[in-house]
């Protein structure tokens, strides 16, 4: 094969070539080749639109058919279950008609992937409606979120009472968390970016046994320790070391993700111009990951604000209003929660999803705030942030310049 | 022409004049970098903020042991093999807790394990790029949503849909033990449908859910680390998307896929809430997931721990050292399996 072709080559300037052979350049401008384009993998022409809508109204027809008609099934699950096997089967077959073997396969596995996402997807948005749902005639009552329970009895409507004691105790257990965790979480974590050793790869390992630690041992442990050794009263303050203790390794986890993805160059730059290590850390590492740095924190305290178990060894339960976390139980949401549906009370049932629905409404509002947060790169710098940079370097210009005349004159 | 003629034809191009210079011994820079104070500060905290987290890991376990401690020495090896619950008259174990706690767990990891792997691989290969982020914080939400809230819909919204499915399964399926219910006819449609509510199957769907998002971060993360390389040499081979995921992914992922499926089994053995919501609690061995009752070491350890005697309370921090036990022993197999798949061994095979 090559050596055809070197033929073919040397022999063209012998036949092209008048008395000086010159070199004849292909014309370049015009066999432009055209830009390389990526290839759409993932690209639904109408023929496959046609072939899932098809197999999809075939499906439920017949699932319709089958079910209290040719064969003895009922059930909302197991009807979902037969039309999507149903699906699959006649999708399948429909691409078979004009396409071979592997690419069935591959539409077919597409499927089955796209409803396992489907699957848990539908879980999640059932989750969370049903509980707004089924909180929501409590949520629209003013009571809920000004009074406490001490007043309201087991069969009082729930025009009475409130959870305002379980909204005030979240706030100061989830306070308190976060002035344990915040610093010594970030600091970790950049003890786990900035020690390139073995003792730092250990201390990873344990963080991340520690984020699966059982939330019952977190809250057993506090008991142990604060509680039966060191004696002190179940209160909003063992709650808050308890909570801070499952807080604890997600900062550090997710805090350490982001300190990672600071490129090396600047840290580099920062130790070129003779910046000491903290310096380095302080005035670069740690303003580059800002952003990320909220995030982690946000999704700690997210994971905080929920944690039922803890809470409810060290902390107890309440119907009143406590503000102080030092004596005295003190309830947060998700504890509220489980004790007001544990009781058939339909009333305290109620309550109890409207408590879920603050809870939850709470944790999307924080997750958002941290996807906000999160949804910019390690080092992108925002508006505001870029005009007080701007700013800060304008005035030391004005400084250096000030230094200068000073200097000549 | 012989190659080595022509090697000695050639003429010597470098010449030297003088002596050669006197070879020394390469000897590595001694680098001296004189710490100042803050950086010795600085250090100096960081190292205290990686000890204080070891010394709070190491001090859940050695608390639980010394309260545990009283209730396993009167116990012995019993403490494994009994199934009843009544420290009181010192008869007390955690057999049955145990294998209440694994079946829950295998549930959870059973349901969880398909949908994170198929969720993991839509959003790396299948779905578009540009919703990639969006669909991971979705996902990420389902590991933000409070477990109270899981136990809640599980109890009062699921739990009413999942009973047929148990019917059917233990109609069809009760031959296989694990599936047979005491007490249910399949023969009589309108029988009670208790015998199927608060059961291990229904506890283990729940904690899937709340198991799947760490299952499928860690795939997700695992899958997306597959070379670049590879995947489009078997594009370029003709091979469709099913077959890139087929013959490179899955191959390259395989640490990464029982690594993530077991970090889910050690968050699934722990969980608390839901299954005290859940579950009605019982203390004998059960292996029928779909029959009512059943228990775990959390729940019980919640359910108890109020109503406690001093010994009865050694016994619950015993019950938890178990717990604790288990979930670390599998966590660092879990994370032995991903980093090994990490570092890339997996795909040379």
């Amino acid at each position: 094969m090559t050596t055809t072709v070197i033929l073919e080559r040397s022999e063209e300037p012998e036949t092209s070539a008048a008395p000086a052979p010159t070199t004849v350049l292909p014309d370049i401008v015009a066999t432009a080749v055209p830009p390389n384009r990526l290839r759409t993998l993932s690209h639904l022409s109408s023929a496959d639109l046609m072939n899932m809508g098809g197999a999809a109204v075939s499906a439920v027809s017949l699932t319709l058919l089958l079910f209290g008609r040719l064969a003895p099934l009922s059930g909302p699950l197991g009807f979902v279950v037969v039309a999507w096997l149903g699906f699959l089967a006649i999708y399948g077959l429909l691409v078979s008609m004009d396409d071979s073997r592997p690419v069935v396969v591959d539409k077919v596995m597409s499927a089955v992937l796209v409803s396992a996402w489907a699957v848990a997807m539908i879980a999640l948005t059932s989750v969370i409606v049903f509980t707004l749902w089924k909180g929501k005639e409590a949520l629209l009552t003013f009571n809920l979120y000004t009074q406490d329970m001490s007043n309201a009895g087991p069969a009082d409507p729930i025009t009475v009472g409130g959870i305002g004691h379980a909204i005030v105790g979240t706030l100061i257990i989830i306070g308190i968390a976060i002035v344990f965790t915040v610093p010594l979480g970030l600091a970790c974590a950049v003890f786990l970016n900035e020690m390139h050793n073995r003792f730092a790869r250990f201390v990873r390992t344990v963080v991340d046994a520690m984020t699966a630690l059982p939330s019952i041992l977190a809250g057993l442990f506090i008991f142990a320790t604060w509680i039966l050794i060191l004696g002190f009263q179940r209160s909003g303050l063992a709650a808050a070391i308890a909570v801070s203790i499952m807080m604890l390794p997600i900062i550090i986890r997710s805090a350490d993700v982001v300190l990672r993805l600071v490129p090396g160059n600047l840290r580099e730059a920062s130790a070129a111009v003779g910046a000491p290590e903290w310096r380095t850390v302080r005035n670069v590492v740690l303003p580059t990951a800002r952003s990320g740095l909220a995030t982690a924190v946000i999704l700690g305290v997210a994971r905080g604000i929920g944690e039922t178990a803890p809470v409810l060894l060290t902390s107890g339960v309440t119907s009143t209003l406590n503000t102080n976390p030092s004596t005295n139980p003190m309830v947060s949401l998700p504890l509220g929660t489980f004790e007001f549906v544990k009781s058939p009370q339909p009333a305290l049932i109620a309550r109890g999803f409207a408590t879920a629905a603050v809870l939850m409404v709470l944790v999307l509002v924080l997750f958002a705030i941290a996807r906000v947060l999160g949804g910019r790169q390690a080092g992108q710098i925002g508006k505001r942030q870029a005009k007080r940079i701007r700013a800060r370097s304008a005035r030391d210009v004005e400084r250096f310049e000030a230094i200068h005349q000073e200097a000549s004159s | 022409m012989n190659p080595l003629a022509v090697a000695t034809a050639l003429p010597p191009t470098i010449t030297r004049s003088g002596p050669p210079p006197e070879p020394r011994p390469p000897e590595p820079r001694r680098l001296k970098a004189k710490k100042d104070r803050g950086d010795q500060l600085f250090r100096g905290v960081s190292y205290l903020a990686g000890c204080s987290v070891l010394a709070i890991m190491a001090a859940v376990g050695l608390f639980l042991s010394i309260e545990a401690f009283q209730a396993l020495k009167s116990q012995g090896f019993s403490f494994l093999t009994t199934s009843e619950w009544q420290p009181d008259r010192g008869e007390f174990g955690i057999s049955s807790v145990i294998i209440g706690t694994g079946l829950i767990a295998l549930v959870a990891v059973a349901v969880a394990m398909p949908i994170s792997m198929g969720t993991a691989l839509f959003i790396t290969d299948i779905a578009p790029s540009r919703l990639r982020s969006t669909l991971v914080a979705l996902v990420d939400l389902m590991a933000a949503v409070p477990s109270v809230i899981y136990g809640l819909w599980g109890l009062f919204f699921f739990q009413g849909g999942v009973i047929g499915l148990s019917r059917w399964l233990s109609a069809w399926f009760g031959w296989i033990p694990f599936f047979d219910v005491t007490g249910a006819d399949p023969s009589d449609p309108l029988s009670n449908a208790t015998v199927f509510t608060a059961s291990a199957f229904v506890a283990g769907i729940v904690v899937a859910l709340m198991v799947m998002p760490i299952q499928c971060s860690v795939m997700r993360e695992v899958f997306s680390q597959v070379p670049i390389g590879e995947r489009e040499g078997a594009y370029a081979l003709g091979a469709s998307r099913w077959g890139v995921i087929r013959i490179v992914s899955l191959p390259f992922a395989r640490g990464g896929i029982i690594g993530g499926t077991m970090l889910g089994l050690g968050r699934a053995l722990g969980e608390t809430i839901a299954v005290l919501l859940i579950i009605s609690p019982r203390f004998d061995i059960n292996f029928h997931i779909l029959e009512a009752g059943g228990n775990s070491v959390s729940s019980l350890i919640a359910l108890r721990y109020a109503e406690a005697s001093g010994f009865g309370l050694s016994a619950l921090f015993a019950a938890g050292l178990a717990l604790f036990a288990m979930t670390l022993v599998v966590n660092f197999v879990a994370s032995w399996f991903v980093a090994r798949s990490r570092s890339g061994e997996a795909s040379e095979a």
